[in-house]
Protein backbone atom coordinates (compact mmCIF):
# COMPACT_ATOMS: atom_id res chain seq x y z
CA UNK A 1 0.00 0.00 0.00
CA UNK A 2 1.45 3.32 -1.14
CA UNK A 3 2.27 5.89 1.42
CA UNK A 4 -0.68 9.22 1.91
CA UNK A 5 0.39 12.33 3.15
CA UNK A 6 -2.56 14.56 4.06
CA UNK A 7 -1.92 17.99 5.87
CA UNK A 8 -3.68 20.14 8.19
CA UNK A 9 -2.98 22.94 10.46
CA UNK A 10 -4.33 22.97 14.43
CA UNK A 11 -3.23 26.07 16.19
CA UNK A 12 -0.27 27.20 14.69
CA UNK A 13 1.37 23.21 14.20
CA UNK A 14 0.99 21.38 10.60
CA UNK A 15 -0.09 17.63 11.57
CA UNK A 16 0.92 15.51 8.96
CA UNK A 17 -1.44 12.10 8.74
CA UNK A 18 0.46 9.21 7.21
CA UNK A 19 -1.43 6.37 6.06
CA UNK A 20 0.41 3.12 4.21
CA UNK A 21 4.08 2.37 4.57
CA UNK A 22 6.99 4.82 4.89
CA UNK A 23 10.03 1.94 2.99
CA UNK A 24 12.58 2.61 -0.03
CA UNK A 25 11.10 4.58 -2.79
CA UNK A 26 7.80 6.15 -3.02
CA UNK A 27 7.13 6.09 0.53
CA UNK A 28 10.10 7.26 1.60
CA UNK A 29 9.94 9.96 -1.60
CA UNK A 30 6.24 11.20 -0.15
CA UNK A 31 7.20 11.70 3.19
CA UNK A 32 10.20 13.71 2.17
CA UNK A 33 8.33 16.39 -0.55
CA UNK A 34 5.75 16.40 2.41
CA UNK A 35 8.06 18.31 4.94
CA UNK A 36 10.27 19.87 2.80
CA UNK A 37 6.86 21.58 1.23
CA UNK A 38 5.93 22.48 4.21
CA UNK A 39 9.39 23.62 5.37
CA UNK A 40 9.00 25.60 1.93
CA UNK A 41 6.14 27.66 3.63
CA UNK A 42 8.20 29.10 6.52
CA UNK A 43 6.00 25.74 8.73
CA UNK A 44 8.36 24.79 11.34
CA UNK A 45 5.92 23.23 14.27
CA UNK A 46 5.22 19.71 12.43
CA UNK A 47 3.61 16.86 14.01
CA UNK A 48 3.84 13.53 12.10
CA UNK A 49 0.81 11.29 12.67
CA UNK A 50 2.18 7.42 12.43
CA UNK A 51 -1.20 5.72 13.29
CA UNK A 52 -2.40 4.70 10.14
CA UNK A 53 2.02 3.71 9.30
CA UNK A 54 1.86 -0.09 8.55
CA UNK A 55 5.05 -0.83 8.38
CA UNK A 56 8.24 0.92 8.40
CA UNK A 57 11.37 -0.21 7.23
CA UNK A 58 15.65 1.26 7.53
CA UNK A 59 14.96 3.50 4.65
CA UNK A 60 11.87 5.02 6.37
CA UNK A 61 13.54 5.22 9.62
CA UNK A 62 16.20 7.18 7.88
CA UNK A 63 13.64 9.34 6.54
CA UNK A 64 12.05 9.84 9.61
CA UNK A 65 15.77 11.17 10.98
CA UNK A 66 15.75 13.17 7.80
CA UNK A 67 12.60 14.87 8.28
CA UNK A 68 13.76 15.30 12.03
CA UNK A 69 17.37 16.82 11.25
CA UNK A 70 16.23 19.07 8.46
CA UNK A 71 13.04 20.84 10.70
CA UNK A 72 15.79 21.03 13.40
CA UNK A 73 18.28 22.90 11.37
CA UNK A 74 15.73 24.99 9.98
CA UNK A 75 15.04 26.21 13.63
CA UNK A 76 11.70 23.89 14.03
CA UNK A 77 10.65 21.53 15.94
CA UNK A 78 9.25 17.62 14.19
CA UNK A 79 7.28 15.68 16.40
CA UNK A 80 5.90 12.06 16.07
CA UNK A 81 2.27 11.17 17.51
CA UNK A 82 0.83 7.80 17.73
CA UNK A 83 3.00 5.10 17.28
CA UNK A 84 2.26 1.76 16.43
CA UNK A 85 3.48 -1.23 18.13
CA UNK A 86 6.14 -1.91 15.39
CA UNK A 87 7.09 1.58 14.97
CA UNK A 88 8.07 2.06 18.44
CA UNK A 89 9.73 -0.95 18.98
CA UNK A 90 12.13 0.47 15.74
CA UNK A 91 12.44 3.35 17.58
CA UNK A 92 13.35 1.31 20.44
CA UNK A 93 15.95 -0.80 19.48
CA UNK A 94 17.69 1.56 16.74
CA UNK A 95 17.76 4.44 19.93
CA UNK A 96 15.99 6.75 18.28
CA UNK A 97 12.94 6.75 20.88
CA UNK A 98 15.06 8.76 22.85
CA UNK A 99 15.89 11.33 19.93
CA UNK A 100 12.10 12.52 19.13
CA UNK A 101 9.84 13.74 21.14
CA UNK A 102 7.10 10.88 21.24
CA UNK A 103 3.20 11.51 21.87
CA UNK A 104 0.07 9.98 22.06
CA UNK A 105 -2.23 12.66 22.50
CA UNK A 106 -2.87 15.02 19.64
CA UNK A 107 -4.48 18.27 21.87
CA UNK A 108 -1.02 17.21 23.99
CA UNK A 109 1.15 17.20 21.24
CA UNK A 110 -0.24 20.33 19.86
CA UNK A 111 0.50 21.94 23.16
CA UNK A 112 3.99 20.66 23.56
CA UNK A 113 5.21 22.79 20.49
CA UNK A 114 7.21 26.48 21.92
CA UNK A 115 7.68 27.66 18.82
CA UNK A 116 4.32 28.01 16.86
CA UNK A 117 2.88 30.88 14.74
CA UNK A 118 0.21 32.63 15.16
CA UNK B 1 8.05 -9.34 -3.02
CA UNK B 2 10.74 -11.00 -1.25
CA UNK B 3 9.09 -9.77 1.85
CA UNK B 4 5.72 -11.16 1.47
CA UNK B 5 7.28 -14.73 -0.13
CA UNK B 6 9.34 -14.40 3.55
CA UNK B 7 6.09 -13.76 5.37
CA UNK B 8 4.62 -16.71 3.70
CA UNK B 9 7.05 -19.41 3.96
CA UNK B 10 7.53 -18.24 7.77
CA UNK B 11 4.14 -18.75 8.43
CA UNK B 12 4.05 -21.95 6.32
CA UNK B 13 6.66 -23.74 8.65
CA UNK B 14 4.59 -22.28 11.83
CA UNK B 15 6.45 -19.14 12.78
CA UNK B 16 3.71 -16.74 15.15
CA UNK B 17 2.90 -13.43 13.34
CA UNK B 18 5.69 -11.11 15.53
CA UNK B 19 8.52 -13.94 14.09
CA UNK B 20 6.75 -13.75 10.66
CA UNK B 21 7.31 -10.21 10.45
CA UNK B 22 10.52 -10.14 11.78
CA UNK B 23 11.67 -12.71 9.56
CA UNK B 24 9.96 -10.70 6.70
CA UNK B 25 11.47 -7.57 7.52
CA UNK B 26 15.20 -8.65 7.72
CA UNK B 27 14.86 -10.57 4.49
CA UNK B 28 13.74 -7.48 2.47
CA UNK B 29 16.38 -5.39 4.16
CA UNK B 30 18.54 -8.08 2.90
CA UNK B 31 17.56 -7.81 -0.40
CA UNK B 32 17.58 -4.56 -0.95
CA UNK B 33 20.80 -4.49 0.32
CA UNK B 34 21.68 -6.57 -2.13
CA UNK B 35 20.16 -5.03 -4.95
CA UNK B 36 21.47 -1.30 -3.97
CA UNK B 37 25.13 -2.02 -2.38
CA UNK B 38 25.53 -4.94 -3.74
CA UNK B 39 24.28 -5.10 -7.46
CA UNK B 40 24.43 -1.62 -7.34
CA UNK B 41 21.27 -1.48 -9.41
CA UNK B 42 22.93 -3.20 -12.36
CA UNK B 43 20.49 -4.74 -14.42
CA UNK B 44 22.71 -7.78 -15.48
CA UNK B 45 23.09 -8.93 -12.09
CA UNK B 46 21.01 -11.01 -10.23
CA UNK B 47 20.20 -11.98 -6.52
CA UNK B 48 18.89 -15.03 -4.98
CA UNK B 49 16.70 -15.98 -1.85
CA UNK B 50 17.39 -19.62 -0.60
CA UNK B 51 14.88 -21.28 1.96
CA UNK B 52 15.60 -24.39 3.82
CA UNK B 53 13.92 -25.36 6.96
CA UNK B 54 15.76 -27.80 9.69
CA UNK B 55 14.12 -29.47 12.64
CA UNK B 56 15.41 -26.61 14.66
CA UNK B 57 15.97 -23.44 12.19
CA UNK B 58 14.81 -21.53 9.21
CA UNK B 59 17.54 -20.68 7.26
CA UNK B 60 17.60 -17.64 4.21
CA UNK B 61 20.37 -17.07 2.38
CA UNK B 62 20.26 -13.70 0.30
CA UNK B 63 23.17 -13.90 -2.61
CA UNK B 64 24.13 -11.20 -4.73
CA UNK B 65 26.78 -10.27 -7.28
CA UNK B 66 28.34 -7.78 -6.47
CA UNK B 67 31.22 -6.45 -5.65
CA UNK B 68 31.45 -8.10 -2.12
CA UNK B 69 30.84 -6.14 1.49
CA UNK B 70 33.60 -6.45 4.31
CA UNK B 71 31.16 -6.80 7.75
CA UNK B 72 33.89 -5.32 9.55
CA UNK B 73 33.09 -1.75 7.37
CA UNK B 74 29.51 -1.13 8.38
CA UNK B 75 29.40 1.50 11.13
CA UNK B 76 27.61 1.07 14.58
CA UNK B 77 24.13 3.02 13.76
CA UNK B 78 23.78 3.26 17.90
CA UNK B 79 27.13 4.90 17.87
CA UNK B 80 26.47 8.61 18.46
CA UNK B 81 28.30 9.62 16.42
CA UNK B 82 25.64 7.59 13.97
CA UNK B 83 22.46 8.21 15.44
CA UNK B 84 21.05 10.89 13.12
CA UNK B 85 22.39 9.41 9.87
CA UNK B 86 19.80 9.00 7.53
CA UNK B 87 21.08 5.12 6.16
CA UNK B 88 22.87 2.29 7.39
CA UNK B 89 20.56 0.78 9.81
CA UNK B 90 19.93 -2.14 7.35
CA UNK B 91 22.29 -4.80 8.33
CA UNK B 92 21.40 -3.81 12.52
CA UNK B 93 17.93 -4.42 11.92
CA UNK B 94 19.01 -7.81 10.09
CA UNK B 95 20.92 -8.96 13.38
CA UNK B 96 18.24 -7.57 15.69
CA UNK B 97 15.77 -9.48 13.88
CA UNK B 98 17.29 -12.78 13.16
CA UNK B 99 18.76 -15.32 15.96
CA UNK B 100 22.03 -15.44 13.94
CA UNK B 101 23.43 -13.97 10.50
CA UNK B 102 26.29 -14.37 8.82
CA UNK B 103 28.48 -12.26 6.15
CA UNK B 104 30.43 -13.75 3.98
CA UNK B 105 32.19 -12.05 0.62
CA UNK B 106 32.15 -14.50 -2.24
CA UNK B 107 34.38 -12.59 -4.32
CA UNK B 108 33.26 -11.25 -6.12
CA UNK B 109 29.37 -11.03 -4.56
CA UNK B 110 27.93 -11.24 -1.02
CA UNK B 111 26.57 -14.18 0.92
CA UNK B 112 24.18 -13.67 4.20
CA UNK B 113 22.64 -16.34 5.77
CA UNK B 114 19.69 -15.33 8.42
CA UNK B 115 19.03 -17.98 11.04
CA UNK B 116 15.66 -18.03 12.56
CA UNK B 117 15.03 -20.85 15.59
CA UNK B 118 12.19 -22.44 15.77
CA UNK B 119 10.44 -21.13 18.94
CA UNK B 120 7.80 -22.93 21.09
CA UNK B 121 5.01 -21.66 18.70
CA UNK B 122 6.48 -23.41 16.03
CA UNK B 123 7.47 -26.87 17.40
CA UNK B 124 3.38 -26.74 18.43
CA UNK B 125 2.70 -26.36 14.56
CA UNK B 126 4.93 -29.01 13.42
CA UNK B 127 2.76 -31.63 14.59
CA UNK B 128 -0.07 -30.36 12.96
Amino acid sequence: MTLKATNRQVDGVSIVDLNGRITLGEGSVILRDAVRDLLSKGRKCILLNLADVTYIDSSGIGELVSAYTSVRNQAGELKLLKLTKKVHDLLQITKLYTVFDVRDDEAEAIESFTKKSA
Amino acid sequence: MAEQKAFEVAGKWGFGDEAQHHIAMAVREAAVNAVLHGNAYDPNKKFFIAYEMTAESMVITVTDQGKGLDPQSIPDPLAPENLLKASGRGIFLIRSFMDEVTIKNLDPGTEITLVKHRGHEAANSKEE
